[in-house]
């Protein structure tokens, strides 16, 4: 038992801190405000290797593991929220394609995923296949050598932006859920297109799009897996991408606990800094002590996932618990700076929107619930 | 093209705190960085290796800790790092420091470049750089704000508060890097656990080099520091009273008179 990050860990620690105030934070504000989509940032995460971590050297991409992607995931969302999550779902593809992937699809698509730049997408939800996935119309019927995709895709992260993209789409709509398939379709395929794109209260700068495909044609070789996995493809990627959103959960209650300390001690009330004030400080004990434990929930996750031990529930357990901190905690936060806290000159109110997403998407804390209690009681 | 890299770890410097009484660094807790300037050097030397391939060995001076620094020069892109290590270089000032690098960069051999940062923001010399040239007879130039390789030689620009000189010197040349040379790439997520998956540090101690021990060390630096103190600011003003600016002006002629300044 070692509490305590390799001295590798640390260190990319904090060369993705100092990554995160030259790089992010100072663009965060700007991008909650117009929506726009870090395009530039992604790309320097990518130079940086960041977009590569999990994906192996000879793909092209960092190597590394689970605990370097959450540590870094952390990091970002401390200073952007919707960087964060660009860089966490990114990461879902090139890890569905090096699990599943044939040797074809592992060549062409790791290399421009992990350090070349190139944005993926990760495409389940549909309108009325949110939780339910197997509620999913989208269609994928084999014709030939081609599958021709006809069906609508909602609130996909990047999917505007992705040059390449993972649908679940039924390949045999008479199996229901175990026709359900994974296939890779490429930006600019004909039939393909973006339709609405939503305006969102948190996270604004990560697009979030509709997906429309009306006679989409691609080679029956985009095929992830076999035809009839796609609901467990789509599950292990879910179980691996909460451990991605619990990390940004960390890094954005990190973030509000850090400013609320700051803020107590630099704010006079009474003739004294807010640190005189008991009451507050116990906001500040919870706060930290959820931290804390959020963390280290995080950390375990990502380890169990990365030395091949069983982690479903332990991932969504820190994926349940760390966003349910980040809302405490930037909820306190926010109490602590007062009016000023709900303005937009200081960051609270932007982190607070930001941590509700956390709460909702790759699973709502009510699924997770479902999960963990199933996992429990067996 | 064979480069050398001096680099030295310091405390960093926004978290430093000062013991008033006893007027020395509170370094308990203070976590320790590459020297703002040498990064810079760093990258000077990487972005010419990218430009004309070679090798890049970081050195450094420092206890066993300062392998830190070394380690992330490595994740950086450098392919070699050596650690100068042992009791009796402590209390080496910048002539000892000097004397021990040169011995050093003697023992590596085969230079083009030697790079160093401007000066460290722990004592602000700026001295080891150009000592060191001194100690290997070799051209300097300091203040580098651009530099491209040409042939054997290297043009530099080197930023003045007069103005730039631009200066063509032959190789093995020294240089000292300011902020304005480049900005200093992050060490890749590959670099970093390289890096540290094997312990390609090397440790030279005193027996790795050829050198004079009156030269080094604390009884071999002719700098003793005695006592090191905070500035205490003070504020010492006066203001002239007077009925209107006339009778203002009057006393403020009178209070200059009395101290001899007019």
């Amino acid at each position: 038992m070692n509490f305590k990050l390799s001295d590798a860990h640390a260190m990319l620690q904090k060369v993705a801190r100092e990554f995160a105030e030259k790089e992010v934070a100072p663009l965060a504000a700007e991008l909650d405000l117009t929506g726009e989509f870090p395009r530039e940032t992604f790309e320097k995460m990518a130079k940086c290797g960041f977009t590569g971590i999990g994906t192996p050297i000879e793909y092209g991409g960092s190597g590394a593991d689970d605990l370097a992607k959450a540590v870094v995931v952390t990091e970002i969302a401390r200073k952007c929220a919707a960087t964060a999550a660009t860089l966490s779902i990114h990461s879902i593809f090139p890890s569905v394609i090096m699990k599943f992937g044939t040797e074809e699809q592992k060549a062409k698509y790791l290399p421009l995923c992990a350090d070349g730049g190139k944005l993926s997408a990760f495409a389940l939800t549909e309108p009325n296949a949110g939780s339910d996935a197997g509620a999913v119309k989208t269609m994928a019927i084999l014709e030939g050598d081609e599958y021709v995709l006809n069906g609508t895709k909602c609130f996909i992260s990047g999917g505007g932006q992705a040059e390449y993209l993972i649908i679940f789409a039924l390949t045999d709509p008479a199996k229901g859920l175990k026709g359900l398939s994974a296939i890779i379709v490429e930006r600019g395929t004909p039939g393909f297109s973006i339709g609405k794109i939503e305006e969102k209260m948190g996270i604004r700068a990560s697009e979030t799009v509709e997906l429309i495909f009306d006679n989409c044609r691609v080679p029956k070789e985009n095929l992830v897996g076999k035809e009839g996995k796609g609901f467990n493809i789509a599950m292990t990627a879910l179980d691996g991408a909460r451990i991605g959103v619990a990390a940004q959960a960390l890094g954005i209650a990190e973030e509000a606990l850090d400013e609320a300390v700051k803020y107590m001690k630099e704010r006079v009330q009474f003739g004294k800094p807010l640190t005189a004030l008991q009451g507050l400080n116990w906001y500040i004990a919870e706060m930290a002590t959820k931290v804390e434990a959020a963390k280290w929930m995080v950390y375990n996750a990502a380890f169990l996932k990365q030395s091949g031990q069983p982690f479903t529930k332990e991932a969504a357990m820190a994926k349940l618990y760390a966003s349910e901190t980040a809302m405490f905690v930037t909820n306190l936060s926010l109490q602590i700076h007062g009016g000023y806290g709900y303005m937009k000159d200081y960051p609270l109110e932007r982190m607070l929107r930001d941590a509700k997403i956390t709460e909702i998407y790759e699973g709502t804390s009510e699924i997770h619930k479902v999960v963990i209690a199933r996992a429990v009681l067996g | 093209m064979k480069i050398i890299v001096c680099v030295k770890q310091v405390p960093d410097t926004n978290e430093v705190r000062i013991n008033q009484e006893t007027g020395t660094l509170i370094r308990d807790g203070v976590p320790s960085i590459i020297n703002p300037d040498d990064k810079n050097a760093i990258e000077g030397a990487l972005a010419l290796k990218d430009i004309h391939g070679g090798h890049v060995t970081v050195l450094s001076m420092g206890p066993p800790q300062a392998k830190e620094a070394l380690k992330e020069a490595l994740a950086m892109g450098a392919d070699e790092a050596v650690l100068l290590s042992d009791r009796a270089f402590a209390g080496s000032d910048t002539w000892a420091t000097s004397t021990i690098l040169a011995a050093a960069i003697e023992a590596i051999g085969g230079y083009d470049i030697i790079f160093c940062g401007r000066q460290a923001i722990d004592g602000d010399t700026a001295q080891v750089g150009p000592e060191t040239a001194e100690f290997l007879n070799i051209p300097q130039v300091t203040y580098a704000k651009h530099i491209k390789a040409v042939g054997d030689r290297v043009q530099i620009t080197r930023y003045t508060e007069y103005g730039d000189y631009v200066i063509e010197a032959k190789m093995p040349l020294l240089l000292t890097a300011i902020k304005e040379l480049n900005e200093p790439r992050f060490p890749s997520v590959r670099g970093i656990f390289k890096a540290y998956s094997t312990d390609d540090v090397k440790v030279w101690t005193l027996d790795d080099l050829k050198i004079d021990m009156t030269q080094i060390g604390l009884k071999g630096s002719p700098t003793n520091v005695f006592r090191s103190f905070v500035p205490v600011k003070e504020k010492n003003s006066l203001i002239i009273e007077g009925q209107n600016g006339k009778e203002k002006a009057a006393a403020l002629i009178n209070k200059l008179t009395d101290l001899k300044l007019v």
